[in-house]
């Protein structure tokens, strides 16, 4: 009779056993030739068993919600004590239109918002530049001033409702923007609540809108880190985006450890400034992507959790066990969308929402059905965010904390990634840190190797795209959003009106004393509120940080 | 007669840094045995019309995701043909609403290629559109 735990050697047999008498044969019997890789290439076994979880312990490896090393989740009661943050990332159009798409969001129980601005914004130009023809109020919400944001936020009090901004190369000019808002409601910085993502490492990486040199990016993020630290202490002062990198073409190691070498480079960079690590470390957050794979993606998550808390325990001797938390947000993966029956992106986005709640997500955004066409519509949105509260309230996963923690094959995954990811970030340390690595070209280099490498295996076949590569079908077109001329219109009259009506002295006194500060290497962010707060456009700011800092230009290569 | 691979110039108009698509583009017709040159990122209607004509290409592919292709790609068309060039085929994938496209196409865009499309379908599409070699004669 077998016992109910066998030995070791009994197990090692039996599987072989069963693999050649039972699995083996029968395998070779069916027609199907089934790819048994990762979405990233990763080859899987046909089964897994406690054989692959040899050495692994159960404290060291996995342990409870709350506790070291935290795979399990960062909170003892994760979904109990608080769902996700339901957070869908929206902009278009005016701060108008956008301001109304938020009212509309939050009435419908979503319960943070999300910015995404318009390219513009993001590179740090105004609405009137010859750069910005075509691109008002299309890919996010134009926002030249802190006119604009007061009219994005109006009537949303930002002592009760967080908001994460999407903004990188002039984060903190926004967050300038924002916090000035907040004390024009009457809410002090103390008490507000958000993240910027300000992760400049993946914008030279994988996402490109970069403008400073990394040297001078990376002193804007550690005055954030050190402002916040003093100022605005339950600000997220950054997002290390994981997310980009992905969707740039990146495997789920890739991925999983790029972002967390990112993460280490801004840690040493703000000791290098003599910041206590415990001061800035809780206020660092992450921002994952959510691919197909679903266990490889749970995996991930969890794997991440675990890489952080030894790095900032082992490597950066954190004391705060806040300093050693991973929490990320989570968005679902938008190359995975498809403009071929653009239907099935509900069920693809329903199976990517699902793994980051599995993986322990404290936030998410998931992407709406026709975001291969355009910004998403009213009704696109809703159904995504209706995805989230039906996992949430129906699938019955939330009811139990970490359900796969155990399962032979999402923790010999979760080992797997944990120890290369560790392995590739030693590589990056070789190589004298990210900001060197960068410059080499050397994760853009994987990156597009691997985009490559993907797009051949669905080329060939190998990867399986329902509607692309397999199952096509004709399709009628959907109805999709569209922003209109007179949204470029409305804000170019709006912004004129905001550099006619100001206090022009004002305005010129701020960028020079904000260029004085930058010069001399001071913290820049109270001259940035300051120059925000007398109506210094968004351009004009980055303009004067230009003059002290320049440009960067990436070589071109693909 | 000795047959001249066809030139083709990558471009990326808008302000967008996407760039997955242009690069896994230039590859795959880098190895289908095509010259290609990538302007790289954020380049205006004027750098891409006139990277077209001194590169004396047979083919531009511009890729987008911005959404300001309705204002991009008829100034690089006109550009091109203010500069004789107009007889430059322009192509253009990206994230581009299908409702856009007859509009694109009437303006002179001579395909556009959507998410999903296979490197091969825009490499089998160039090679029976262009001719491999631009006749040496002709100006």
């Amino acid at each position: 009779m077998s016992k109910s735990a066998p030995p070791d050697s009994d197990l090692k047999a039996a599987g072989r056993k069963w693999k050649k008498e039972l699995y083996d044969p029968a395998r070779q019997a069916c027609s199907l030739s089934q790819d048994l890789t990762t979405v990233s290439g990763r080859p899987l076994k046909e089964l897994y068993t406690p054989q692959d979880l040899e050495g692994w312990d159960f404290f060291k490896d996995l342990g409870f919600p709350g506790q070291p090393p935290y795979v399990r989740g960062v909170h003892p009661t994760m979904y109990h004590g608080r769902l996700w943050t339901m957070r869908q990332f929206s902009g278009f159009g005016t701060p108008e239109d956008t301001n109304r798409r938020y009212k509309y969001l939050l009435s419908h129980g979503q319960t943070g918002l999300s910015v995404a601005f318009h390219l513009p914004t993001l590179m740090g130009i105004d609405s009137d530049h010859p750069l910005a023809r075509g691109e008002i109020g299309k890919c996010g919400v134009a926002v030249d001033s802190l006119r604009d944001m007061e009219i994005l936020f109006d009537g949303i009090p930002l002592d009760k409702i967080t908001t994460s901004m999407t903004i990188n190369a002039p984060a903190a000019v926004l967050w300038a923007m924002y916090i000035a808002v907040a004390e024009k409601q009457g809410v002090s910085p103390r008490v507000i609540s958000g993240t910027i993502q300000n992760d400049i490492l993946k914008e030279y990486i994988a996402q490109k809108t970069f403008i400073f040199p990394p040297e001078a990016s990376m002193k804007l993020i550690v005055d954030t880190f050190e402002f916040g630290g003093r100022e605005v202490p339950r600000w997220n002062t950054i997002s290390i985006s994981g997310y980009h990198i992905r969707e740039a073409g990146a495997t789920a190691l890739q991925e999983l450890a790029f972002t967390l070498r990112d993460g280490i480079e801004y840690v040493d960079w703000a000791l290098r400034r003599g910041l206590d690590v415990d001061e800035f470390a809780p206020r660092l957050s992450f921002f994952f992507d959510a691919h197909n794979d679903f266990f490889e993606e749970i995996a991930k998550f969890r794997a991440a959790r675990k890489i952080w808390a030894e790095v900032m325990r082992d490597r950066f001797g954190a004391r705060q066990a806040r300093s050693c938390w991973l929490r990320f947000h989570t968005q679902t993966a938008g190359v995975s969308l498809m403009a071929q029956q653009p239907y099935n992106n509900v069920v693809r986005v329903t199976l990517q929402a699902l793994a980051a709640v599995l993986g322990g997500t404290q936030s998410l955004h998931t992407n709406s059905l026709d975001e291969t066409y355009a910004l998403p519509s009213q009704e696109a949105v809703t159904i995504a965010l209706r995805t989230q509260q039906i996992i949430a309230h129906e699938s019955g996963v939330v009811n139990s904390i970490d359900p796969l923690g155990g399962s032979y094959l999402v923790e010999r995954l979760t080992s797997e990634l944990a120890e290369e990811a560790k392995a590739a970030i030693r590589k990056i340390d070789d190589m004298g840190g990210m900001v060197k690595a960068i410059e080499m070209g050397y994760p853009q280099k994987e990156i597009a190797d691997s985009a490559f490498w993907y797009q051949r295996a669905v080329e060939k076949g190998q990867k399986i795209i329902v509607g692309v590569n397999a199952y096509a079908q004709e399709h009628e077109p959907i109805p999709i959003l569209r922003v209109d001329d007179s949204a470029a219109r409305q804000q170019l009259s709006r912004l004129a009106e905001v550099r006619s009506s100001r206090n022009q002295r004002q305005v010129r006194e701020a960028l020079s004393d904000l260029k004085k500060a930058a010069v001399d290497g001071l913290n820049v962010m109270p001259f940035l509120i300051s120059s925000v707060k007398a109506y210094a456009t968004l351009g004009e700011v980055m303009d004067t940080l230009k003059e002290v800092y320049g440009e960067y230009r990436e070589p071109i290569t693909f | 007669m000795t047959q001249k691979n066809i030139r083709v110039l990558i471009a990326k108009p808008g302000l967008d840094g996407h760039d997955r698509g242009a690069k896994v583009i230039c590859r795959a017709l880098r190895d289908a045995g095509m010259e290609v040159i990538y302007t790289g990122l954020r380049r205006t209607p004027e750098e891409i019309a006139s990277a077209a004509v001194q590169e004396d290409v047979d083919l531009v592919g511009l890729s987008i995701l911005s959404g300001a292709h309705d204002v991009l790609f008829p100034r690089i068309l006109e550009l091109l043909r203010e500069q004789e060039a107009g007889d430059i085929p322009v192509i253009a994938g990206g994230i581009i609403p299908e409702r856009d496209i007859p509009h694109l196409k009437k303006l002179g865009v001579k395909e556009i290629f959507l998410p999903g499309s296979s490197t091969q379908d825009i490499i089998r599409w160039i090679e029976e559109h262009i001719p491999p070699a631009r006749d040496p004669g002709k100006k």
